[in-house]
């Protein structure tokens, strides 16, 4: 079978498995707890409702670049990528193994709603102890690397998992944020939120908003080959995880509140960031936007 | 109990605690040691604002250097559902938060969340649950979404949900849900005084995340324990 081009394969059209063959050093991905052995929900059936294989994650381990990596993907398209009890068990065997395989990286290919309601308090503990695994891990010298960019997003639980990795990369599609779009109007009203007002969300929660304030270190592409350069050079550039860290991660979040805690929408924001043009930001190609992005100092740090 | 209680509990002779605008701050003195003590009273909402001021006091605590035990005090409502709050990277202000509890542990101060009230989604996971041990009191109300928004979700009727939430705790709100997850490590008793409580907390502190093991024991989640446990066998596998 000939493998992807990974120049040609749409991160955002691609299943969780398709991304991680084309994404890592072909011929170089290992399972762990594969499809075969079956390791499904206990839950789902209650509800009535199908269950897959997997449980809707795939982890293993892997080259990049000749680099050792352990690496995790998220299938958005099962149950919104939600974070269920095998599926959070998966990520958080790894990310506790990395503590004694210690490979150059991992790499955590999230795509997902937040907690599978289905299996919740499961979902809201096993986010915890992902978090809690991934700060054990850096603080024993792995980077933890998040790559956003598939249909479902990063978002609830999700959203706190990506803040707590070393680096982040976006594409256009990489929504982050913690109460989605629906979440706040069902909430909060229309007036709020609008959840129909696919500018609005993409303005607000989008890889570009996210990369021009700082909450992602790196846009790229939606192709599976952008995200892999991005994931290199980043695992090289990875912010220790200590008080010096969290002082200036605390010194940075509180600027932006104090800049930009008035504004109404993004647009606004990136007007005081100094973008010249805020409303093309939206259509700009991603080599225009990179070279906007050169020119906000916000954008790029190590305080994470 | 109310934080007033807890606090008179905790502290006979007295504290510095003060809560300002729902948010908790300050400390006191257990057997002569500092206790610092962060929180949320009145069910209040997280938000960007209120994250980074909490998180800035337990970075201050670490900056000190005593290594002092971190008493996290909560009853919050979830998350600021808010388009501010987004927009201005709420997901990075409560993973900041979290981290920096997490922080602090690795730093040698022992971090015990006491949750006596409501907290539920993103809150409950940045503050309450990034703690080394957490503690509830009775009456305490964790969830991660209340059931009319689950049946809302989920397209089932509440009253079939009800009906299951009675026999299934991996998806029902509620302590002892909670409880059974291993997510809350234990019940105090709010009958006996709470400092000698929270000195016994402090002096078995578990090593490591045995939350999965808790879970698998009290039945609330049956694999998760092994499911992590063989993939990270596998991971160190040759």
């Amino acid at each position: 079978m000939a493998l992807p081009d990974p120049n040609a394969v749409s991160w955002y059209e691609a299943t969780a498995r398709q991304r991680l063959s084309a994404f890592l050093d072909a011929g170089t991905f290992v399972e762990f707890l594969g499809p075969a052995e079956r390791r499904m929900s206990p839950h789902l059936p209650l509800f009535d409702l199908p269950r897959a294989f997997d449980d809707g994650i795939v982890t293993g381990r892997g080259t990049l670049d000749g680099k050792p990596v352990l690496i995790a993907a998220q299938e958005g398209r099962f149950m919104g990528g939600a974070f269920g009890e095998v599926h959070g068990g998966k990520l958080v065997g790894l990310l506790r193994a990395a503590l004694d395989v210690k490979p150059d990286a991992v790499l955590i290919l999230l795509d997902t709603g937040g907690v599978r309601l289905q299996e919740a308090n499961a979902g809201e503990t096993a986010i915890a102890e992902t978090m809690r695994a991934i700060v054990d891990a850096r603080a024993a010298g792995v980077p933890v690397i998040g790559l956003i960019g598939g249909r479902s997003g990063c978002y609830g639980g999700g959203g706190l998992i990506a803040g707590t990795c070393s680096r982040l990369a976006v594409s256009e599609s990489g929504r982050i944020s913690v109460s989605g779009p629906e979440v706040i109007e069902t909430n909060k009203g229309a007036e709020e939120f609008d959840s129909r007002d696919r500018a609005l969300v993409w303005r607000t929660m989008g890889g570009k908003h996210r990369r021009l304030i700082g909450g992602a270190d790196a846009y790229v592409d939606d192709s599976v080959s952008a995200f892999r350069a991005a994931a290199l050079d980043l695992i090289g550039h990875a912010p220790a995880f200590d008080l010096a860290t969290l002082d200036a991660e605390q010194a940075r979040l509180e600027s932006r509140l104090v800049r930009f805690g008035d504004c109404r929408d993004a647009t606004e924001i990136w007007a005081r960031l100094g973008v010249n043009d805020p409303d093309a930001i939206p259509s700009m190609t991603t080599a225009a936007f990179a070279e906007t992005v050169a020119g906000v100092t916000e954008a790029s740090h190590d305080a994470r | 109990m109310t934080l007033a209680e807890i606090l008179a509990s905790l502290f006979p002779d007295g504290h510095s605690v003060v809560v300002e605008n729902g948010l908790v701050t300050g400390g006191g003195s257990l057997d002569g040691h500092p206790l610092h003590v962060v929180g949320i009273d009145g069910t209040t909402p997280l938000g960007v604002d209120e994250a980074l001021t909490l998180s800035a006091a337990v970075l201050e605590a670490i900056r000190a250097g005593d290594r002092a035990p971190i008493l996290v005090a909560i009853d919050s409502d979830s998350q600021r559902m808010s388009r501010r709050d987004e927009l201005l990277g709420l997901n990075e202000c409560l993973a900041h938060l979290a981290k920096s509890l997490l922080l602090a542990n690795h730093s040698g101060h022992p971090t015990i969340g006491l949750i006596y009230g409501h907290s539920a989604a993103g809150a409950f996971i940045a503050t309450a649950l990034a703690t080394r041990v957490l503690a509830a009191l009775p009456g305490a109300h964790p969830s991660v979404m209340d059931l009319p928004s689950v049946a809302r979700v989920t397209k089932l009727p509440l009253d079939k949900l009800e009906d299951m939430a009675k026999s299934t705790p991996v998806f029902a709100p509620g302590l002892d849900n909670m409880v059974a997850t291993g997510a809350v490590h234990v019940v105090l008793d709010p009958g006996k005084p709470l400092d000698g409580q929270i000195r016994n907390l402090i002096g078995n502190l578990p090593q490591g995340d045995h939350r999965d093991r808790l879970g698998r024991e009290r039945g609330g989640r049956p694999a998760a324990q092994d499911v992590a446990a063989r993939v990270a066998e596998q991971a160190r596998g040759a």
